[in-house]
């Protein structure tokens, strides 16, 4: 394979051209979402976030230390210090002294100032006030730059989201909903299905085959029609709205996969090593339970992966069987929603948001891939 | 009692009542009802084993016929029927559906559905074959792999907002912030677009979403059915002096041809479902309805469970031919 486009060295070049770009179009937009999530509201309403990444100029006013800071010095009084923050490196090519000049003078350049004395300010933002007279007034004076500024992100989105307790954009207990939707929506159906799955792979009986054509049939049929019914259901024998009525649904639907995916898996495990068990006089139940479940950890290890993105990113199961009038039991997804109508233009709050709410799949795709894929080629009918 | 209680509560409860009917019931069946010992043993043995697969099914039968089976006849049930306020249903025949038929929403919906059928399962099968022939080949393939596969650890939610930034539109003196606008702008465009209200068109920026998401799933499939080719029908190709177009479109597409086949009713019948994208990003304004979301707002908004499960019954019908086709082709598999 490989000498083939070994031979043509120029077509090589266009297939690594071409997965680039590829890769660059698939990751750019969850990168800028990424990206705005570590940037202020103003600077995400301003500037595009791909100019983030590299220094930008821009207009600020600063302000000198107060004048209680002077010192005397061989007769003149002197402020000196940064006009910047700690920690910030910028370079200044323009500033001024009043905000209709803003770009008046030069790094080094000495300006007038208009309550008297004199300033220097030089490129890295360091001043020199000196004036023959003690300055006076409570605040510093005032400083116009035009400089150009390093990438600068924060925490602060973050830190509203998650921990801001009174707050309406509060995603913490969002997530922790969530948590509680999905672990046990994702370790009950294996279970049953474990089971269900082993009688199918590996006993005989009248209408195995019928069984196993309902599972594949089953597996295609869209959740919407069984939202109306199953509501009615729940309600009729006692289950509100809640998580047991969100536990039972995502069992139910995530049955037919998960049967499937085991079945497959099952029968395809050596029948030699049941036979021989069998013989040895275990019982079904040793068989399962001793051989046939470590065996299938792959398998399992597959519908869990897939059982826990599902329960975790849905948001039609959770909006029927789960969410009522109170919004004490809202999940992730649906506050996402509820912030694009609501704050639509507050990209700093729901680029975080959706990011707390995606980041945990992100890390359980990009650990358990390999399970992942092995559970595609297994579940995708052949 | 706190959900975060609750919730350990039922794992608890749930796994070892799992494990505890299992058991139970096998031990029922081997010591109680048909034990293997005494003048009958052998054909106890025998009963008791024609007993326990149904033992092992029974909880998943349960469930699948409660939650997924009994929908199906309940929801055509419902959707002949009207509710009568008050309590208890009416028999309507077909009027839900001729109500339905005469409602635009519903045709704009079926029409932008027939879209979405076409485009996303196309789109996305094809990207997914280029980029799992384009990476089979390079050293640093399985990175680009993962990079593409990964918008399916992500939510349609999650999706939707990730997308929305792309389509953000700022007033045209402003800079712009979506990247689709900035790019719109800095190659000529006069003003900035606001794309998801330009109707017809911004159904196709829908579709690109799910296509995003999609291809990635294609990708891993093909990509794996390309490498089980058997090498000695390419390398014959190349003796013959094929150039890399004819092999892989004479030679490898053809001999995955139904490996794409299921790639692509896999992802319609995701198509078909589609809800949290449409409802997020546009909920079926500016003429991007599909069926999904008119069933979801008839349904829970407008409260109308008879039309509401007649779009369902819509969805069914167009899944049902796929159903079919997978039924058979299991069924073959098996024999």
């Amino acid at each position: 394979m490989n000498d083939i486009a070994g031979t043509k060295p120029a077509l090589r070049w266009v297939v690594h051209a071409s997965v680039l770009l590829l890769v660059v179009l698939w990751v750019f937009p969850t990168l800028g979402l990424l990206i705005s999530s570590f940037r202020t509201a103003d600077q995400i309403a301003t500037s595009g976030w791909w100019r983030s990444l590299f220094p930008s100029e821009q207009n600020l006013t600063l302000r000198s230390a107060a004048p209680e800071t002077q010192v005397l010095e061989n007769g003149l009084y002197v402020i000196e210090g940064n006009l910047f923050d700690a920690g910030v490196t910028a370079k200044i090519s323009q500033w001024g002294v009043s905000s209709r000049a803003i770009d008046a003078f030069k790094p080094g350049e000495t300006a007038e100032l208009r309550r008297g004395g004199e300033i220097t300010v030089d490129a890295d933002g360091n001043y020199r006030m000196e004036n023959t007279e003690e300055f006076s007034g409570s605040r510093g004076a005032r400083v116009f730059v035009t400089a150009e500024l390093p990438p600068e992100f924060t925490l602060g989105n973050y830190h509203k989201v998650l921990l801001a307790e009174d707050s309406t954009d509060s995603m913490g207990k969002a997530f922790f909903n969530t948590l509680t939707v999905t672990i046990p929506a994702t370790i009950i159906p294996i279970l049953v299905a474990a089971f269900a799955a082993y009688a199918l792979a590996w006993m005989d009986f009248p209408g195995r085959a019928l069984l196993i054509a309902a599972v594949v049939g089953l597996l295609v049929v869209p959740l919407q029609l069984a939202l109306i019914p199953l509501l009615k259901l729940h309600l009729s024998i006692g289950i509100p709205k809640g998580y047991l009525g969100v536990w039972l649904a995502h069992t139910g639907f995530g049955m037919p996969l998960a049967i499937y995916l085991l079945r497959n898996y099952m029968a395809g495990l050596p029948r030699d090593l049941i036979e021989n068990a069998r013989v040895d006089g275990a019982t079904e139940f040793q068989i399962f339970t001793k051989l046939i479940l470590p065996l299938s950890f792959p398998a399992l290890a597959s519908f869990a992966i897939f059982q826990f993105l599902w329960t975790w990113n849905d948001l039609l199961v959770a909006k029927v069987f789960l969410i009522d009038a109170t919004g004490q039991t809202t999940v992730m997804t649906n506050r996402i929603v509820e912030l694009l109508g609501t704050r639509g233009g507050n990209w700093e709050i729901l680029a975080t948001a959706a990011f707390v709410s995606i980041a945990v799949p992100l890390v359980v795709f990009f650990a358990m891939q390999k399970y992942l894929v092995r559970g595609l080629l297994a579940g995708s009918v052949k | 009692m706190h959900p975060a209680f609750q919730g350990l509560l039922t794992i608890a409860i749930g796994v070892s009542g799992c494990v505890g009917y299992f058991y139970l019931s096998n031990q029922v069946l081997d010591k109680v009802l048909f034990p293997a010992r005494g003048p009958n043993a052998g054909r106890n043995i025998n009963r008791a084993n024609m007993i326990r697969p149904w033992l092992f099914l029974l909880p998943a039968l349960l469930a699948l016929g409660l939650y997924l089976a009994y929908p199906v006849f309940e929801t055509l049930r419902l959707s002949l029927t009207d509710r009568i306020p008050g309590g208890g249903y009416k028999w309507v025949g077909l009027d839900n559906y001729r109500q339905m038929a005469a409602e635009p929403k519903f045709w704009e919906a079926m029409r932008n559905n027939m879209l979405w059928l076409i485009v996303v399962p196309a789109m996305s099968t094809a990207f997914g074959l280029l980029v799992a022939q384009l990476t089979d080949r390079i050293r640093w393939g399985n990175v680009a792999k993962a990079l593409i596969f990964m918008p399916m650890a992500i939510s349609f939610v999650g999706a939707s907002v990730i997308w929305k930034l792309v389509y953000d539109t700022r007033p045209a003196e402003q800079d712009q912030i979506g990247i689709l606008n900035a790019l719109y702008i800095f190659f000529g465009g006069n003003d900035p677009q606001t794309w998801l209200t330009i109707p017809f068109w911004n159904s196709f920026f829908l579709m690109i979403v799910l296509v995003w998401i999609q291809t990635g799933f294609a990708m891993v499939i093909l990509s794996a059915a390309l490498r089980g080719i058997p090498e000695e029908t390419i390398e014959a190709a190349v003796l013959d002096g094929a150039n890399p177009f004819q092999i892989f479109f004479r030679i490898k597409v053809p001999q995955i041809k139904t490996t794409i086949l299921v790639v692509w009713t896999t992802i319609t019948i995701t198509v078909l479902k589609v809800f949290d994208i449409v409802f997020a990003m546009t909920n079926g304004q500016w003429e991007t309805q599909v069926l999904a979301n008119y069933m979801f707002d008839k349904l829970f908004r407008a409260n109308d469970w008879g039309v509401g499960s007649a779009s369902a019954m819509v969805i069914m019908l167009l899944v049902t031919p796929i159903l079919i086709w997978n039924v058979r082709n299991a069924r073959k598999e098996m024999q």
